[in-house]
C-alpha cells in the first residue's frame, strides 16, 4: 500500500510536466492547427533562461543591493522567465511560423523541427556542453507520512502546475481573448473573416504556451538540477503524445492526459521490469488512440487535421 | 614495373636500416612513449611524458637498470600521435623500426592504444598502455600489455567491499539500459554478487533509459526491496539525480558508484548530497599513503599540480617495463632478442608494488590483477582514498 502511494506521488509529480507542457502543445495545434515541435526545446530554453534569472537574482541578494529571501527569489524568477520565454514564443511564431502560414502544413511541421535544432545548438555555443546545476531554490524538505515520503518540492510543482492549468482555463472561457481563441479553434477559416485579428491571437497563442513552458522549466530546474541543452526533446515528444492523447481544444483534457501519462509510465515501472517501462507505457496509448482516435477528450466535430 | 622498382628499393633501403641499427651495438636502452601530446586530450600526453620523464630522472640517477650485473642507461623516444589512430600506429612503427625501442609505453586512450597495439604485436616489441580499457587492446596479443583494470573487474572489487566492509547480503542495482559501460558493469556486479551470495540476493535490478531524469518509480521499487545499498554505475550528470531523489523517497543506505564517478563536475552537481558515497577508481589523490603520496608530492612539487590518473598509471607502466628489464637477464644488443626477452620477464610479472596498486600478470593475458581503490567522497566534497579491494 505504502508503494502504491508512493508511487501516486512520484505519478502526480511526473505528470505535472508533461500537463504543462502538453498545454502550450495543444493550445497551437488546437488555434492554428501547427504541430509546434519546438516546444519541447522552449522548455528547455525557459529552463535555462530560469537558470540565468535566479542566479542573477541570487547574486543580487548576496551582494547586498536587495535582501531577496529564496521564495521571493523563486516567484520572481517564475515571473520574469514566463514574461521572457513568452517574447521568445512570439518571436518564433514571427519568424518562423507566420511567413509559412499558408504554406503547406509539412513546412511548418519541419520549421518547428529546425527551430528546435537551433535553439538546441545555440545554447551549445552559447554555454558549452556540460551540465548546469539549477540553484536550489526550494531547499528539499522530507515529509515522512508513515513510510511515504513527500517533499515541500513536490507539492510546490504539482501546485503551481494546476494552478496555471486552471487559470489558463479560466482565461479561455472568460475572456473576449478566450473567447476568440476558441472561435479560432472551431473554424480556422471562417473567424478571420469575422474580424478576428489572426496575428494577435496566434502571438498570444504561442506567448502563453511559451510562458506555461517556462514555468515547467523552472520547476523541472527545481526537481531535476541538472540541466543540458538535449533535454527538451523527449520531453517534448512525450508532452505533445499527451496533447494528442487529451484531444484537440481541451486545455482541460491536454492536463489530464498529461497526468495520465505519468501515472502510466511510473505504474507500469512499478509492475513490470523498469526495462520494458516505455515499451509497455506507450502500446497502451497507442491502444486508447486506436478506440479513442479523437483523443480522450476531443469533440468528435472538430476539424480533422490537414497534415 | 616502376612501381614494383620503387617498392623494392624502398624494401631494401629499410632492410639496410634495420641492420644497421642491429650492427649497431646497444650501450643505452631504448624506450618509447608513445603519448596524446596534441590533438583531443593533450593534457593526457602531457601527463604520460611528465610522469616518464620523473622516472627517467630516478633510474639514471641510480646509474641506469642493472641487468645481469651490468648498467644500462635508458633513454626515452618521445613521439607525438596526435590523439589520432593513424598516427599513434605510425608513431609505434616509427619507434620500433627507426629509433629502436626495446619497448613501448602507450598510448594511452583506446582509439589510439588498439590500432598502436596491432602494430607492436606485429613487430614482436612489448607495449604497456596505462589508461587503455577497452579489452581489443591486449585481446589476443601476446606483446601488448595494460596497467589498468578493465572495466568488468570493478564488479567483483565493490563486491568484496560491500560484504568486507559491511556484510550485506542484499544489493539493488539500478543503470542505463541504453548505454554500453552502465550495462556491462551492472552485469558483472549481479553476476559476481550473486555468486558470492547465492541467486537472487540482487533484490532489485532496476534500469532507465538514457536521457531519464526521473527515477522515482525505480526507486520506490528498490527502496521497498529490502536491499542493504545501492550500486549505480552511472555517469556524473546522471548520479546526483539518483543520489537527490533516493534521499528524497527516504533512502539512508550507502549508494556504490563505478570509475564514472571520478569527475569534478559530480561534486558540483551534487551539493553535499553525494558526500560519505564510494566508488571504485584506479587512483586517488587526496589521502594517499606511502610511495603513491611520495610520487604525488614529487609530481606537484615538480610540475605546479597534482598528478591525474593517467599520470599515476603511466608510472606504474613504465616501472613495470624497468623491472620487466632487470628480470630480463641479460642484454644482448640484439634488440629483437631483448625484446623477447622484455617480453617474457614482463608476462611473469608478480606482485609489482606499483602506486595505483599491486599488479600481477596472469598467465597468458596483458590485463593485469591487481587491487582496486575505493574511493570516499568525503564531507569536503573530495576524493578520499578510503581502502583496496583485492579480488
Amino acid at each position: 500500500m505504502t508503494v502504491f502511494l508512493q508511487n501516486l506521488i512520484n505519478a502526480l509529480q511526473w505528470g505535472s510536466f508533461y500537463a504543462v507542457i502538453a498545454i502550450g502543445y495543444s493550445m497551437v495545434y488546437s488555434i492554428l492547427m501547427l504541430f509546434n515541435f519546438a516546444h519541447g526545446d522552449i522548455f528547455m530554453t525557459g529552463s535555462y533562461i530560469g537558470f540565468g534569472v535566479a542566479t542573477g537574482l541570487m547574486a543580487l541578494s548576496a551582494a547586498g543591493v536587495i535582501a531577496l529571501p529564496n521564495w521571493l527569489i523563486l516567484v520572481l524568477t517564475l515571473l520574469i522567465s514566463m514574461v521572457l520565454t513568452s517574447f521568445l514564443g512570439m518571436f518564433i511564431e514571427r519568424v518562423g511560423y507566420r511567413p509559412l502560414r499558408d504554406a503547406p502544413r509539412a513546412s511548418a511541421a519541419i520549421t518547428g523541427l529546425m527551430i528546435g535544432i537551433i535553439l538546441e545548438t545555440g545554447n551549445l555555443i552559447l554555454l558549452g556542453a556540460q551540465r548546469i546545476k539549477f540553484p536550489a531554490l526550494v531547499e528539499p524538505v522530507t515529509y515522512d507520512l508513515g513510510g511515504v515520503f513527500v517533499t515541500n518540492q513536490k507539492v510546490l510543482i504539482v501546485v503551481v502546475s494546476l494552478s496555471l492549468a486552471m487559470a489558463l482555463h479560466q482565461f479561455i472561457r472568460r475572456t473576449r481573448w478566450g473567447m476568440a481563441m476558441r472561435a479560432m479553434a472551431f473554424d480556422y477559416v471562417v473567424v478571420p473573416l469575422m474580424g478576428v485579428p489572426i496575428n494577435k491571437i496566434a502571438a498570444m497563442t504561442f506567448a502563453l504556451g511559451s510562458g506555461l513552458a517556462a514555468a515547467a522549466g523552472i520547476l523541472f530546474g527545481v526537481a531535476y538540477p541538472v540541466l543540458d541543452p538535449y533535454m527538451g526533446i523527449v520531453f517534448g515528444w512525450k508532452a505533445f503524445v499527451a496533447a494528442i492523447l487529451g484531444g484537440r481544444g481541451s486545455i482541460l483534457g491536454a492536463t489530464l492526459a498529461g497526468f495520465i501519462l505519468g501515472f502510466i509510465e511510473i505504474f507500469v515501472a512499478m509492475v513490470f521490469p523498469s526495462t520494458l517501462r516505455d515499451f509497455i507505457a506507450y502500446s497502451i496509448i497507442l491502444l486508447i488512440l486506436v478506440f479513442r482516435p479523437y483523443g480522450l477528450f476531443g469533440e468528435p466535430y472538430s476539424v480533422r487535421l490537414r497534415l | 614495373m616502376k612501381k614494383v622498382f620503387v617498392v623494392s628499393v624502398l624494401l631494401l633501403a629499410s632492410l639496410v636500416m634495420v641492420t644497421a641499427a642491429v650492427a649497431q651495438k646497444a650501450v643505452t636502452l631504448k624506450i618509447g612513449i608513445n603519448a596524446e601530446i596534441t590533438g583531443d586530450i593533450p593534457k593526457v600526453g602531457e601527463a604520460t611524458k611528465f610522469a616518464a620523464q620523473m622516472w627517467l630522472e630516478d633510474v639514471n640517477k641510480a646509474g641506469g637498470i642493472e641487468v645481469g650485473g651490468k648498467k644500462y642507461k635508458v633513454e626515452l623516444a618521445i613521439e607525438d600521435n596526435e590523439s589520432k589512430a593513424e598516427s599513434a600506429a605510425k608513431a609505434a612503427t616509427k619507434l620500433i623500426t627507426v629509433d629502436d625501442v626495446i619497448a613501448i609505453v602507450g598510448p594511452q586512450a583506446s582509439k589510439q592504444a588498439v590500432p598502436a597495439g596491432e602494430v607492436c604485436n606485429n613487430y614482436k616489441t612489448p607495449m604497456i598502455t596505462g589508461w587503455s580499457t577497452n579489452p581489443n587492446t591486449t585481446k589476443d596479443r601476446p606483446y601488448v600489455f595494460r596497467a589498468c583494470f578493465l572495466d568488468d573487474f570493478q564488479g567483483p572489487a565493490l563486491s568484496i567491499f560491500a560484504k568486507g566492509e559491511y556484510k550485506f547480503t542484499k544489493a539493488a542495482v539500478l543503470y542505463d539500459v541504453a548505454s554500453d559501460y552502465p550495462k556491462g558493469l551492472a552485469e558483472f556486479f549481479k553476476k559476481d554478487w550473486e555468486k558470492k551470495n547465492g541467486p537472487g540476493s540482487v533484490v532489485a535490478y532496476e534500469s532507465f533509459t538514457t536521457k531519464d531524469t526521473d527515477f522515482s518509480s525505480q526507486l520506490t521499487k528498490i527502496i521497498n526491496s529490502g536491499a542493504e545499498f545501492l550500486f549505480t554505475p552511472q555517469y556524473y550528470n546522471e548520479v546526483p539525480l539518483i543520489v537527490q531523489q533516493a534521499k528524497q523517497l527516504g533512502w539512508k543506505k550507502p549508494i556504490l558508484g563505478s570509475d564514472s564517478w571520478a569527475s569534478d563536475e559530480l561534486v558540483k552537481l551534487c551539493g553535499k548530497d553525494c558526500n560519505g558515497f564510494f566508488f571504485v577508481s584506479h587512483y586517488a589523490s587526496a589521502g594517499a599513503k606511502g610511495a603513491t603520496k611520495e610520487f604525488i608530492d614529487r609530481y606537484k612539487s615538480k610540475f605546479g599540480y597534482v598528478p591525474d590518473d593517467v599520470a599515476a598509471l603511466t608510472w606504474d607502466a613504465i616501472g613495470l617495463i624497468g623491472q620487466a628489464i632487470k628480470n630480463a637477464g641479460t642484454i644482448t644488443g640484439d634488440v629483437k632478442k631483448d625484446r623477447e626477452a622484455v617480453r617474457k620477464a614482463l608476462a611473469n610479472t608478480k606482485n609489482f608494488p606499483g602506486i595505483t596498486g599491486t599488479i600481477s600478470f596472469p598467465p597468458g593475458s596483458g590485463d593485469p590483477i591487481k587491487c582496486a581503490n575505493i574511493v570516499k567522497i568525503n564531507d569536503k566534497g573530495e576524493f578520499e582514498f578510503y581502502k583496496t579491494a583485492c579480488p
